[in-house]
C-alpha cells in the first residue's frame, strides 16, 4: 500500500479518553444530562411504530416516553447520534480508515461474523431497554454522576461480556 | 442557586439541537480516533490482549466527574440541575448481564457501532439493525413483564449516599482504584504480549 492509503494508527487511550471526558463535561455543563445512543433508537422505534399504526405507540408502556413532538428530528438524542455518525465519519476519513468490509475473527465466516453483530445487537437492545440506557447513557452518563444503578449495570456487563468473550473466544484467535 | 450554567435552552429549540449535535460530533470523533469503532479492538479488551476500552472509558469517567465537581465548588454549575440517571436495581443487573452478554457477541456497543457503521464496517450496520430491532420488540413486549421492569426503584441515587460518605470522599474513591486499575491494564497487556510471543516458533 502506499502512503496515502495506509490508515494512520489510533489516538494514545488515555488522552482519547480524556478527550471523550471532556465532551461529557461539556454535554453536562451546556445541557444539563450526558451522552446517549439507545434513548436515540428507541425514539426511532416509537417514531416507527406511530407511523405504522397512528396511536398505537402511545398505548405502550415504553414508546409513548419516547414519542417526541414534532418529530424524531427534533429529539436531542436522534440528534446527537446523527452528529456521533457525522463525527465518526470525519476522523476516519481524515485517518484514511473509511472502507466497506466485515471486521472479523480468523475462525469466523462472513455469514456467521454478521449473524452475531445482528444477535447480539438484538440482545443489547433487550439489556439497553432493561438497564435504562448502555454504554453511553448508563456506563459514561451514570458512572462519572456516580449513579449507584449505573455502577451495578458496569460490574454485571463486565462479568458477562468476560464470560461471553471467553465461550467464544476461538472464533476471534 | 444562582450558579449560570447549565444553559436554560427550551427541548427541541435550535440551541439545544445544535448543542446535541455538536456533542455527538464530539462523541464520534473521540470514539473513532481511540479506535473503538472496530470490533477487533473491542474483543481486545475481553481477550485481555488490548485494554484501550478500559483505558478510555476510565480516563473518559475521570475527567467529566473531576471536572464536574470542580466547577460546581466554583459555582459555575448548579449539580441540582444535571440529571442523574435513575436506579432500578434489579433491571439493571439483569439488564447488564444480558447487555454485556450481547456486546461480547456483536464486538460493539450501540454508540460504537454507529461509529463502525458511519466508517463502512458492514458488521457495524449488522449491529445497528439488531439494535433497533431489539430495542422495537422488547418495547412491544414491555408489558408482559411490566412487573419486574419497575421493580427495585430508587430514584437518582449515588454511590456516596448508598455508603454514607461524601461526594468528595467517593470521587477519591473511584479515582485511586480507576488510577490501579491503569497500573494494572498496562502490566496485562504487556504479560499478555509476551505469552504471545512465546507461543509462536
Amino acid at each position: 500500500m502506499s502512503a496515502r492509503t495506509v490508515p494512520r494508527p489510533y489516538a494514545d487511550p488515555y488522552l482519547a479518553g480524556v478527550g471523550l471526558g471532556l465532551v461529557l463535561l461539556a454535554s453536562f455543563v451546556l445541557a444539563g444530562r450526558g451522552l446517549g445512543a439507545s434513548g436515540a433508537f428507541a425514539t426511532a422505534a416509537a417514531s416507527a411504530v406511530n407511523a405504522a399504526a397512528p396511536g398505537a405507540a402511545a398505548g405502550n408502556m415504553f414508546l409513548a416516553e419516547h414519542l417526541t413532538t414534532g418529530g424524531p428530528l427534533r429529539d436531542w438524542l436522534v440528534v446527537e447520534i446523527v452528529g456521533v455518525i457525522a463525527g465518526g465519519f470525519v476522523s476516519a476519513a481524515l485517518a484514511r480508515r473509511i472502507g466497506g468490509r466485515v471486521e472479523r475473527g480468523a475462525h469466523q465466516s462472513v455469514q456467521q461474523r454478521l449473524a452475531s453483530a445482528a444477535g447480539g445487537g438484538a440482545l443489547m437492545g433487550l439489556g439497553a431497554i432493561l438497564a435504562r440506557g448502555c454504554t453511553s447513557g448508563q456506563a459514561l452518563t451514570g458512572g462519572a454522576l456516580l449513579s449507584l444503578g449505573a455502577w451495578l449495570f458496569i460490574g454485571a456487563a463486565f462479568a458477562s461480556a468476560y464470560l461471553v468473550a471467553f465461550a467464544t473466544r476461538g472464533s476471534w484467535r | 442557586m444562582s450558579a449560570p450554567l447549565p444553559l436554560a435552552l427550551a427541548a427541541g429549540s435550535p440551541g439545544a439541537l445544535a448543542v446535541a449535535f455538536a456533542i455527538g460530533v464530539g462523541f464520534g470523533w473521540c470514539l473513532e480516533r481511540a479506535g473503538l469503532g472496530s470490533a477487533r479492538k473491542l474483543m481486545g479488551q475481553f481477550h485481555l490482549t488490548d485494554l484501550a476500552v478500559f483505558k478510555v472509558m476510565f480516563s473518559a469517567i475521570l475527567t467529566a466527574m473531576l471536572g464536574l465537581f470542580w466547577l460546581s465548588r466554583f459555582g459555575v454549575v448548579d449539580l441540582s440541575r444535571v440529571y442523574v440517571p435513575e436506579t432500578f436495581v434489579g433491571p439493571q443487573l439483569a439488564g447488564g448481564v444480558i447487555f454485556g452478554a450481547g456486546m461480547a457477541l456483536a464486538g460493539l456497543c450501540p454508540g460504537t457501532s454507529c461509529v463502525a457503521a458511519a466508517t463502512g464496517r458492514v458488521d457495524g450496520i449488522a449491529v445497528v439493525a439488531g439494535f433497533f430491532a431489539g430495542i422495537l420488540t422488547t418495547a412491544l413486549a414491555l408489558p408482559t413483564i411490566a412487573l419486574f421492569y419497575g421493580s427495585g426503584a430508587r430514584g437518582g441515587v449515588t454511590l456516596d449516599s448508598v455508603l454514607d460518605t461524601s461526594q468528595g470522599v467517593m470521587i477519591l474513591v473511584v479515582v485511586t482504584i480507576a488510577m490501579a486499575g491503569f497500573v494494572a491494564a498496562d502490566r496485562i497487556e504487556r504479560l499478555m504480549a509476551r505469552s504471545v510471543a512465546e507461543a509462536e516458533p
